[in-house]
């Protein structure tokens, strides 16, 4: 699996979830933690493609043999793409967290939500508090 | 009696290495306001030999009649040896669910076979490992096809069973259900009137054969659910299913029962086992213990627990359902019952019990409630007058008649239900037939 | 081992139904089997045999030491097996006329007052076919009750602690009900102060434990009840932990409006791999009529069932519940008599016997005596070590014994639930101590007989991930995998960072 790591030109939530924002579009994924804490994936349940994801609340579905994870959408928008391949091999998700364990490619409607998201350092501080 | 080793000198070591004083200290945290300060006020303590002499003069208090015709729901059927011996296997009978798989490979493997039985009689791809009785896996199926279908309307037939149904209204509030039931047309339902009423249905429930003994158009049923878009359910008798089809081969999408004929004694009622099995597709929405194949690291066949995310110790409030314990050791009868029968015997039974059914309208010679209807082990007679006194002289012959159906359905005061297993023989019918018409 | 469809030959058979003579009957073409199912095809020796040898795979309290907290996992009497096959109760169908069937409905009776004495409430129903189902059941009184008074649409709340075992909070959404999350205090008890600041007129009840899943026993529960009974809300006490406490102190006398007793834990019915079990339910007076139907009563000189019931939820199972789990229970409380508390004594010594042998080479993250079962943290072990609950789990497998509970309670990492019961001898326990010992030590000098455990066993640890993925969940006869040609998926079993 891959070493802990937390890229510079994302975004972080506090629910575990990355967004990587390019103009008015962002891809969505969960991070190295929250892989590491659910252990491999064996399930993946995709949401469909146009289907809405508010911010803060959750938009897809995660399964390792010991827990189910709702998956929560970092910034609000529509759904434009699914990573179908996931349904197969859900852990990609493990393997390659941030490139093709990406989970949804969404067209944002309040891009100003970004402000509220934590930068890599700001994550992994958080992170470190909650150990 | 009492099953403690404890003696005086453990316990002043034991309170020694504790640092205490006394058997009180340990209480120290309780509030007086809670200390029970008086003895339970229950007889005093029984020796073994005391408490089977109590239980032996109850148990002669409860009268059996040696030939009995009562079915109901619950069934007269032969259990064999090898399945009380199985049972008593304290490896089994004294082991706790298999959470730790190492050491439970024993009843692991059991279940999976359990699973495949049941898909097998059923025609289904996936089994949980029991559920607490035929009644309530009606409740599962609908939670199942609640959230399968996002509706919240279930239908059932009046035809089903008056538990089942009873049951199934009594979950229904905390669902958000509605229940409608489809009423019985001359003793069968009418795929035409289950269509309308499923439209915006979650599910369609209905008893095959039902509760009166009559074969229902049950491919005709399921059509009729499915076209409706709701989940067809069939709430099957095991040992019909040597003889009729599977459910999984005529459209439905779950198929659950009771399993109590398939190798559990009557017990009065319980424990038995109820199962249910459905279509692959709703495998991540199946309450209860799921056991599947796997390897270890040294590539050895095994089983283990799987996709227990669903269920209540990990999932919580979004579990599939609130069961943990379950009618393992009950499924487990099942499994050896259905494996000494095998797939002839389990045809040889079904269809003794309708041929001894068939002989029986021929001697009873009494109406029968719904003529001209096919029948399986079981048929509904009218007897001319008030049904429990029937039953009531029946017994003072010996003979336990059958069901009087008056209490479950209006209009039905004067008609027996009567059950034919493979226990009973001609003579026996003859018999019966000899009571009922004096 | 290979399976019984394994073991399947074509025209082999081990049963045979007696031949009446009759003509075969006409089953009607558009309903007739076309395939015959494939049930296996073996003869009587070979089936007793293939199921003899998996019982040999197996662990029981028959076979050792099994503390596993909260299961209550005491000796199963071996009495109780042989009067619950008495012809008598074995044979006896629950439609049979009441007058015929005095001797049953007298035991559920009798058994229905000796579990209202020992909870200190007033009335009894057997019907739930487990915990679980009583859990349910109870629910569903509190909401039959609100909704009599016009309150049900206002209370939608159920508080159940952090430390609550998962039943409850399924069973809080099954019965349509919503959930608050109360936090434990340092002393592990319910924090007082956040359930004060959580209960208010829209709370239907609490559902508890008592003593908690930490094997503690609530301190303040004098002061819970109050609270919740001056919101006008329900006390429901899980009966779980019940083994502690029997003549000692009663839910009833705690507050408790709602009480379900596991007889597969507290009253020694077989757990059976994982049922049959019991879970009847007693309540004080004002749910009596909520009670599902029919009612066990007094019926002139004898006994006899009670359907007229208009305010009853309606009906929980099928008949009258699990009826040869009453048998072997209420044999068990007549063994026992005014002596159970004698029973939770014993629970309660040997429990807290082995915190004392153990709280040095673990972690016990509530520093008080304990009730019939106490929690352990491994987590020491994981820092320093990078051992796990899991690797001493399987390796006490390698020591003869099964393990405790882990991973449960949820709020204390690496946990290690233990409850001896009352049945065990002072060797034993000794036994279990020396081992849990022994792993601690065997954790700093030689971690991997930990990793690589359990030795011996039939299989070794065995991958889930694969077992999720595939879902392999029945013989696929002509097309059954072969599993051991795959590779092992990337993690085996569970926990890589729990």
């Amino acid at each position: 699996m891959a070493a802990e790591h937390y890229p510079d030109d994302l975004r972080y939530h506090r629910e575990h979830d990355w967004a990587r924002i390019e103009g008015d579009q962002a891809t969505f994924g969960i991070t190295w933690f929250a892989q590491d804490a659910l252990g491999e994936l064996v399930h993946f349940e995709p949401p469909k493609e146009g289907a809405g994801a508010t911010r803060d609340q959750t938009y897809a579905e995660v399964e390792s043999v010991k827990a189910v994870s709702d998956v929560i959408a970092p910034l609000s928008g529509e759904i434009v793409e699914v990573n179908q391949a996931l349904v197969d091999a859900p852990e990609t998700v493990n393997a390659d967290p941030y490139g093709d364990g990406w989970i949804v490619r969404v067209k944002l409607s309040e891009p100003g939500e970004a402000d509220a998201l934590l930068d890599a350092q700001a994550y992994q501080q958080y992170l470190a508090e909650q150990a | 009696m009492s099953y403690l080793a404890l003696t005086d000198a453990d316990r002043d070591a034991m309170l020694e290495a504790i640092g205490v004083e006394s058997l009180d200290d340990l209480f120290a945290d309780l509030p007086e306001g809670v200390r029970f300060d008086r003895a339970l006020d229950l007889p005093p303590a029984l020796t073994e030999q005391e408490l089977t002499a109590y239980f032996e003069q109850l148990a002669t208090e409860n009268q059996r009649a040696d030939v009995s015709f009562l079915g109901a729901g619950l069934y007269d059927h032969y259990v064999p040896a090898v399945v009380d011996a199985v049972l008593q296997r304290g490896e089994f009978l004294t082991a706790y669910t298999p959470y730790q798989p190492e050491l439970s490979q024993g009843v692991l493997q059991a279940i999976f076979e359990y699973q495949t039985a049941i898909c097998e009689l059923t025609g289904m791809d996936v089994s949980n490992a029991s559920g607490y009785d035929g009644t309530t896996v009606a409740a599962d199926a609908c939670y199942i096809a609640k959230y399968a279908t996002g509706r919240s309307k279930v239908v059932i037939t009046e035809a089903t069973n008056p538990q089942v149904r009873q049951v199934v209204k009594t979950y229904a509030p905390g669902f958000g259900l509605e229940v409608v039931e489809v009423p019985h047309r001359d003793g069968a339902t009418d795929p035409d009137e289950l269509r309308a009423a499923a439209d915006g249905a979650a599910c369609a429930i209905f008893q095959q054969p039902n509760f009166f003994g009559v074969l229902e158009p049950a491919p005709d049923l399921a059509a009729a659910a499915t076209e409706a878009e709701a989940l067809a359910v069939a709430h099957v008798d095991p040992l019909s299913l040597g003889v009729l089809e599977a459910p999984g081969r005529y459209g439905c999408a779950l198929a659950i029962g009771e399993g109590q004929a398939a190798g559990n004694h009557v017990s009065f009622g319980g424990p038995h086992y109820g199962f249910l099995a459905a279509r692959s597709e709703f495998i991540r929405r199946m309450p209860g213990r799921i056991v599947g194949e796997t390897t270890d690291a040294a590539g050895n066949r095994g089983y283990v627990l799987t996709l227990q995310t669903r269920e209540q110790h990990i999932r919580r409030e979004k579990a599939t359902s609130n069961i943990t314990t379950n009618q393992t050791l009950l499924a487990l009868a099942g499994l050896v019952y259905l494996s000494w029968l095998g797939p002839q015997g389990l045809r040889d039974l079904g269809e003794t019990c309708m041929a001894l059914a068939d002989y029986a309208k021929e001697r009873l010679g009494l109406p029968l409630l719904f003529s001209g209807r096919t029948t399986f082990k079981e048929f509904a007679v009218r007897v001319g007058r008030d049904a429990r006194e029937v039953v009531r002289e029946a017994l003072a012959q010996g003979i336990r008649p059958g069901y009087a159906l008056g209490r479950d359905y209006p209009g039905m005061d004067d008609v027996l239900l009567v059950a034919f297993t493979e226990r009973r023989t001609k003579e026996e019918i003859d018999r019966l037939a000899e009571v009922l018409a004096a | 081992m290979k399976l019984i469809f394994e073991k399947s030959r074509p025209g082999r058979r081990a049963g045979r139904i007696p031949s009446p003579g009759l003509p075969a009957p006409e089953v009607p073409a558009d309903l007739r089997r076309a395939e015959p199912p494939r049930l296996p095809e073996i003869a009587e020796p070979d089936l007793l045999r293939h199921f003899t040898k998996l019982s040999t795979r197996n662990f029981g309290i028959d076979t050792g030491f099994y503390p596993l907290g909260s299961c209550t996992m005491k000796h199963n009497p071996r009495v109780n097996e042989r009067l619950a096959a008495l012809p008598g109760f074995r044979d006896i169908h629950p439609l049979e006329d009441e007058e015929r069937v005095q001797g049953a409905l007298r035991l559920c009776f009798e058994l229905q007052e000796a579990l209202a004495e020992i909870t200190g409430l007033d009335a009894v129903s057997l019907q739930p076919a487990a915990g679980s189902q009583g859990e349910l059941t109870g629910l569903m009184l509190m909401r039959a009750h609100f909704a009599e008074r016009g309150e049900d649409e206002r209370r939608r709340k159920i508080a159940i602690p952090d430390t609550a075992h998962g039943t409850n909070p399924a069973s809080v959404t099954m019965a349509g009900y919503e959930l608050t999350n109360i936090q434990t205090d340092p002393r592990g008890n319910i924090d007082v102060d956040d359930l004060r600041a959580k209960v208010d007129e829209t709370t239907a009840g609490l559902m508890l434990t008592n003593p908690s899943t930490l094997g503690l026993f609530d301190e303040n529960i004098e002061e819970i009840a109050r609270i919740f009974h001056d919101a006008g809300a329900l006390m429901y006490y899980d009966g779980a932990n019940l083994n502690a406490v029997c003549g000692i102190s009663r839910p009833g006398d705690m507050g408790f409006d709602i009480v379900h007793i596991n007889l597969h834990k507290t009253f020694s019915q077989p757990h059976g791999g994982g049922g049959p079990g019991g879970g009847p339910i007693a309540v004080s007076e004002r749910l009596e009529p909520f009670l599902p139907v029919p009612a066990i009563v007094r019926s002139g000189e004898g006994y006899g069932l009670d359907y007229d019931r208009p305010r009853s939820i309606g009906k929980v199972r099928g008949f009258l519940g699990p009826f040869g789990v009453f048998v072997r229970s209420y044999a068990f409380i007549r063994a026992y008599g005014p002596a159970l508390r004698e029973m939770s004594e014993v629970a309660v010594l040997n429990a807290n016997y082995l915190l004392a042998r153990l709280r040095e080479a673990y972690e016990l993250p509530f520093d008080r005596l304990c009730m019939h079962e106490f929690v352990l943290s491994a987590r020491r072990l994981k820092r320093e070590r990078g051992v796990t609950a899991l690797d001493v789990a399987k390796r006490l497998m390698d020591y003869g014994f099964h393990p405790p509970t882990i991973y449960f309670p949820l709020i204390v990492p690496e946990a290690l639930m233990i409850e001896p019961t009352e049945t065990e001898a002072l060797e034993t326990l000794d036994a279990f101590a020396d081992a849990m010992q022994a792993i601690a030590r065997e954790a700093a000098e030689q971690p991997e007989l930990l990793k690589e455990a359990p030795h011996g066993t039939p299989v070794g640890r065995l991958d889930e991930v694969k077992a999720a993925k595939r879902a392999i969940v029945r013989y696929r006869f002509e097309e059954h995998p072969d599993l051991s040609a795959e590779p092992a998926a990337a993690s085996v079993e569970a926990p890589k960072g729990a």
